[in-house]
């Protein structure tokens, strides 16, 4: 039998206002096992803890019931009380009388009752606890960063700079990501490669860091401090060591026409190419869809060019497997497609261009060198409109849209408007809006400056349609001030789409067993105080991959999400969390049923020999749960249907004793 | 397969062709159209006054007919199609209106419980458009064919539920079934004037040119519609591109379209 002590907090009034604390500590000095029973107006204040070390040592308590808050808030504190009194931490329950009792009761009857039953619950419960130690595992001091924009970057520059080592995997032939595409970026106006390409040349130079460009990850086993993981080095039918970014071959190459994905189509590219002059690393690449040596062996222009002879049309896809100790995602965002917003007339003409093709098109290395042009005709548009919201919240169209804020638009727009106005006075500019959302560190001030300096006609209500007719987009839209409809002809539209996490996340948040919102953004372990981790452990969230983000934020979060893996790094070792899930082998069936629901990949199978009763041995297939990745959710202890399953410090005696206090 | 059969009354006057060759086709589809015995007008409009009643009837006694035959109710004029999909939403939403409706039905009570199809969604959802290309004698490859689907077909989009009003794809994928081209164009899913050709007879034909027009710009060479006032303010309108309902297409491409040219 323990020897419990029951400690109940009144929070100052927070408790005491609704619960009659002393008629709680009475009444739970008759409960099985209870030796000692007291309240206290601050019972987590310095005077609270010395109280209940001076009662342990006392009474010889060997259990502690606090009822106070939630455990979330002060569990840890008392768990550490009950350690220097010379407890076992696990020795200690929280009946929470205040979240889940004081603060949702109105009358002191009530909630003095409720508060008595919870404490008999936890007391009931402690009465089962035994003494848990936590296991250790050692770490692997090496970073793996998946995603090459500017969060990747950041992220990987910071813990290189702590010391450790890290690796990035980029997909594309280089790093850079959207930010490499942007021209200028608000609210300063900097412009986004004199700002980003010093960066890429830090990580190209940084010994600590590697780059595996062209490259995705393909398999993720193990868990925190001890990941495995598989990287996919697609053949880029150049070898990365030897090719010096010369860009002979690319000048040869007689496949002129490929549509150039760094400018989003709107000029071609050869099927050897750099995707832009600043690449990271700078080597060519052969897109194996478009070079004819590739397809049919025909041409081989660029090996005859290449004085490096880096050119190597045998190579193939290489897998390297390597070990890290945590992982963060930054896999980025794209604008969604068009397709399905066709009344704006994506599809009809080609003046109808998404903000992001307005960057290249305004960029000084963009397709018409900087100068806004139509991409129809080559001409300078005088009117333009921009819509802004194409896709995002919207909530009648969930099916071809997103329902939340795409958070950027209204500032791109704004930068889009302004800088127009700037270098072409003489064109008018109009901006659609539903609200105008720019808080943010001078953010505000920027959009008022494009409204009362430089004159963009903005407007509070959406277009309606667009019809292309001659040159001119005939744009109708409404314009709910002024309670009327609007008719524009204008030269060039300009959509702010909705952005959405890069299609690659979904396969990845499976790989890294990582949750993952509807919206298929990551999920962050607790969504104030733990935005940059996964509640997956060992796993970091930097940038859009979490949500969307302005390139400030996304900084801010990179640079977070670095110190949280530079402070798992810095560890010799990991100290689990005891209350994990453990499987009786002598009930267990081996059914997988459990393996199923884990969210977290703990749980794997082994054959085990098992001495029958009759002297023979019989091998059976058996849970075992790797007790460095369970976290502890108690998903697998429910679902096993033979109830083999069970959670130390939860486990289903100790809730039934729980339940049946609470029903006595 | 049967189906129940709401014609309307245009079908039977001005819009004979959307009738006849909805008939032929269907047959040629495997598709027996079962027309209501004494189906009444199903009056023209869905007024939005929530205590009007007797317009609604005659809808509501043509999904009742429906329901007792089991079969789903299929129409082929965009006006009918709206008026009676809009009541079936009424008496499921409205028990009020349920309420009062059933006041004025001779036997057993009606819930809302029919499924209404417009002829289009019976070719998409009951039919299948790959089971329409199959069955296509003469292909209209090479011609280039825009949908007019007026406002009243895919409006309101919560109770006709049929396909996206702002980028519709329904008659696009229907032109396409049938081996022609389908020219997308602005205009599509605009209004063309409707009853207002009676009251102000510029207005229709400002509406009706731009839809023309905007059609021709982006390469039509025919229009299709399922709707009789859509096609009679577009004709005289001065369209120069032939306008014809989609059922007509659809009879040619089946071919079935020559023997009904009596």
């Amino acid at each position: 039998m323990q020897r419990v002590g029951v400690f109940v907090c009144w929070c100052g009034s927070n408790i005491a206002g609704t619960v009659d604390v002393k008629a709680v500590a009475e009444a739970l000095k008759s409960e099985p096992g209870v030796v000692f029973s007291t309240d206290y107006q601050y019972m987590c204040s310095q005077a609270g803890q010395d109280m209940i070390k001076n009662a342990v040592k006392e009474h010889n308590l060997t259990g502690i019931v606090v009822c106070s808050c939630s455990p979330r808030m002060h569990e840890a504190t008392f768990r550490k009380t009950a350690a220097a009194a010379g407890l076992n931490p696990y020795m200690v329950e929280i009946a929470n009388i205040r979240e889940q009792c004081s603060w949702v009761h109105k009358d002191m009857l009530s909630g003095t009752e409720k508060a008595i039953i919870l404490g008999k619950a936890a007391v009931a419960k402690v009465n089962l606890n035994a003494p848990l130690t936590p296991g250790e595992s050692p770490v692997t001091k090496r970073a793996l960063v998946i995603g090459g924009g500017i969060a990747g970057i950041q992220t990987a520059l910071d813990i290189a700079d702590a010391g450790f080592p890290v690796d990035i995997v980029e997909k594309k032939p280089t790093i850079g990501g959207k930010m490499a595409q942007l021209d200028k970026t608000f609210p300063t106006l900097d412009c986004a490669a004199c700002i980003l390409t010093p960066k890429m040349v830090d990580v190209a130079q940084n010994d600590k860091i590697r780059i595996f460009s062209y490259s995705e990850v393909t398999d993720v086993q193990g868990f925190v401090g001890n990941f495995d993981v598989t990287i996919k080095k697609n053949a880029r039918y150049v070898k990365e060591d030897i090719c010096t970014g010369c860009g002979a071959c690319v000048d040869k190459c007689p496949m002129k026409r490929i549509p150039n994905e760094f400018n989003l189509g709107m000029d071609n590219r050869p099927a050897i190419y750099i995707p832009f002059a600043q690449a990271v690393p700078k080597v060519a690449t052969i897109d194996p869809n478009a070079c004819n040596m590739l397809k049919n062996g025909k041409c081989g222009l660029c090996a005859k060019v290449c004085t490096a002879g880096a050119i190597d049309y045998t190579q193939k896809d290489e897998y390297i497997e390597e070990k890290y100790g945590a992982i963060v995602v930054a896999t980025g965002f794209n604008p969604i497609s068009m397709d399905k917003f066709d009344e704006f007339a994506y599809s009809q003409s080609k003046d109808v261009i998404t903000s992001l093709e307005f960057e290249r098109l305004t960029n000084a290395a963009g397709p018409s060198a900087g100068k806004l042009l139509r991409p129809s005709d080559g001409e300078h548009p005088h009117t333009i409109v921009f819509v802004q919201c194409v896709g995002s919240r919207c909530e009648s169209c969930a099916e071809k849209g997103k329902e939340y804020c795409s958070k950027i638009c209204c500032m791109y727009t704004a930068k889009h408007a302004m800088l127009t106005r700037d270098k072409y006075p003489d064109t008018e500019v109009y901006v659609f809006y539903i609200d105008v959302r720019t808080p943010g560190k001078n953010f505000d001030e920027f959009y008022r400056r494009a409204v009362e300096e430089y004159g963009v006609k903005y407007v509070k209500g959406m277009v309606g349609k667009i019809t292309p007719e001659g040159k001119k987009l005939k744009v109708q839209a409404s314009d709910l001030l002024a309670n009327k409809q609007l008719h524009i002809d204008a030269d060039l539209v300009v959509l702010a789409a909705a952005i959405e996490p890069d299609k690659s996340a979904r396969p990845l948040a499976t790989m890294l067993t990582a949750s993952m919102d509807t919206n298929d953004f990551f999920t962050e372990a607790h969504p104030k105080l733990r935005p940059v981790e996964s509640p997956t452990a060992g796993v970091f969230l930097s940038g859009a991959c979490q949500g969307p983000k302005d390139i400030p934020e996304t900084v801010s979060q990179a640079g977070a999400a670095a110190s949280k893996v530079i402070g798992l790094l810095a560890k010799d070792k990991l100290t689990g969390n005891p209350c994990v899930a453990g499987s009786n082998e002598l009930i267990c069936n081996g059914c997988s049923s459990c393996a199923n629901v884990c969210p977290y990949g703990a749980i794997s199978y082994e054959d085990k020999e098992f001495r029958m009763p009759d002297r023979t041995t019989k091998v059976r297939r058996i849970a075992v749960v790797n007790p460095a990745v369970c976290q502890g959710c108690g998903a697998c202890t429910v679902t096993c249907p033979s109830g083999a399953m069970d959670l130390k410090g939860f486990a289903n005696l100790q809730i039934m004793a729980e339940v049946d206090a609470i029903c006595k | 397969m049967k189906v129940t059969y709401f014609p309307g009354c245009t079908l039977k006057n001005k819009a004979k062709d959307l009738d006849l060759y909805a008939y032929k086709s269907a047959e040629a589809l495997g598709v027996t159209l079962e027309e209501i015995e004494d189906w009444q007008c199903c009056g023209g409009v869905f007024t939005t006054a929530n205590d009007e009643v007797a317009t609604k009837l005659s809808s509501v006694r043509a999904l009742k007919y429906a329901v007792d035959k089991n079969q789903p109710l299929v129409t082929v004029c965009s006006a009918c199609h709206n008026v009676i999909k809009q009541t079936n939403h009424a008496v499921q939403t409205n028990s009020q209106f349920a309420d009062k409706v059933n006041r004025y039905m001779a036997d057993g009570s009606y819930n809302g419980e029919a499924e209404v199809y417009h002829y289009l969604e019976m070719l998409r959802d009951l039919v299948g458009f790959d089971k329409l290309k199959e069955s296509v004698v003469n292909s209209l490859k090479g011609k280039k064919i825009a949908a007019y689907y007026g406002c009243l077909l895919l409006r309101p989009n919560s109770v006709m539920r049929m396909d996206d009003p702002e980028n519709p794809t329904i008659m696009e994928d229907f032109i396409k079934a049938l081996g022609a081209d389908a020219v997308v164009y602005a205009k599509r899913n605009e209004c063309c004037g409707g009853y207002i050709s009676a009251e102000s007879p510029e207005t229709a034909k400002k509406n009706s040119q731009a839809i023309i027009n905007n059609a021709k710009a982006q390469g039509a060479e025919m229009i299709i519609t399922a709707c009789p006032l859509c096609k009679y303010n577009l004709v005289n309108n001065g369209a120069d591109i032939p306008v014809v309902y989609f059922t007509e297409l659809l009879a040619e491409a089946l071919g079935v379209k020559e023997d009904t040219n009596e």
